[in-house]
């Protein structure tokens, strides 16, 4: 696995550390969509730092996987998205419309730690 | 911008004639599965930081291989990357070609409207590398191949 992902109590944490190929891509969607039903995860954070390159593919990926663990029950927010792969995105036209997103790993636990709240579950990273 | 339309150029022999001078620092890198997407960026990425292309430029250059190479991976299932340094003038520009034999395109004007696409994709990839790069030029025969040509000049 390209991706490692770590659990962190209610929450799966996929940190992408380096470029990822397409088939790369796949599994990472694979696993977390199949991980969220064996954990019963309530949210889900892909960290894309590191990722050198956010093309049509691997957007359309991204947003697949919050699509399907939105379909399983889950929320996902995708955090890090770096200056330079924003502004190559909005020239391509690729503003993962309808997901989620945070400026770092932080924010992310913080708004998915919202989103539990406010359905009256305690089910913060720790809990 | 350059954008060579419905017209293609094709040698006595069939093949695409080469117009441009030759490219400096000429690396190919043959495309037939997804991990040489990845090799292709990278090194583009590399290349384009020995001219000094700042970071957003960087990642713009690198976005622009990935999509070319996908492309041919996609339609054409293999073909080949050249990146070179094309020297024009006093000024520097990193060159980016895609080469393939497959399908060609039977209607370029199609294809470079956003959305379209033949493979079920976002069909984002030929006006969007249009988009990220300076001067964009695309010679395609139905049964001959395509051949993507894309400059990035540094400022």
């Amino acid at each position: 696995m390209a991706v490692p992902i770590l659990k962190q109590g209610a929450y799966l944490i996929a940190s992408v550390q380096s470029a990822l190929t397409d088939a790369d891509l796949l599994e990472l969607r694979n696993a977390l969509v199949e991980m969220v039903g064996r954990y019963r995860s309530r949210g889900v954070i892909v960290d894309v730092t590191a990722m050198d390159v956010m093309d049509s593919f691997a957007s359309r990926t991204l947003r697949d996987i919050a699509h399907m663990i939105r379909l399983r029950g889950a929320e996902t927010v995708i955090v890090g998205i770096q200056p330079e792969v924003a502004f190559t995105m909005v020239q391509l036209g690729l503003t993962l419309e309808g997901v989620a997103t945070a400026l770092d790993l932080e924010e992310g636990l913080a708004f998915l730690d919202r989103g539990a709240k406010k359905m009256g579950r305690v089910v913060g990273a720790t809990g | 911008m350059r954008w060579v339309m419905p017209t293609y150029k094709a040698g006595a022999d069939g093949r695409h004639m080469q117009e441009r001078p030759p490219l400096k620092d000429e690396t190919r890198i043959p495309i037939q599965k997804d991990q040489d997407i990845v090799a292709a960026r990278q090194k583009g990425r590399v290349l384009a930081q020995r001219l000094g292309f700042s970071n957003s430029n960087l990642t713009l250059i690198a976005t622009a291989i990935s999509e070319l190479a996908r492309n041919i991976l996609l339609y054409a299932k293999t073909g080949e990357m050249t990146l070179g340094i094309l020297e024009d003038h006093g000024r520097d520009g990193l060159v980016v070609v895609a080469r393939d034999s497959g399908p060609g395109i039977a209607d370029i004007a199609r294809a470079m409207q956003m959305g379209y696409s033949t493979s079920g994709s976002l069909g984002l990839g030929l006006p969007g590398v249009k988009r990220l790069m300076d001067d964009f030029e695309i010679v395609s025969k139905a049964g001959r191949g395509t051949t993507v040509t894309a400059t990035k000049w540094r400022r």
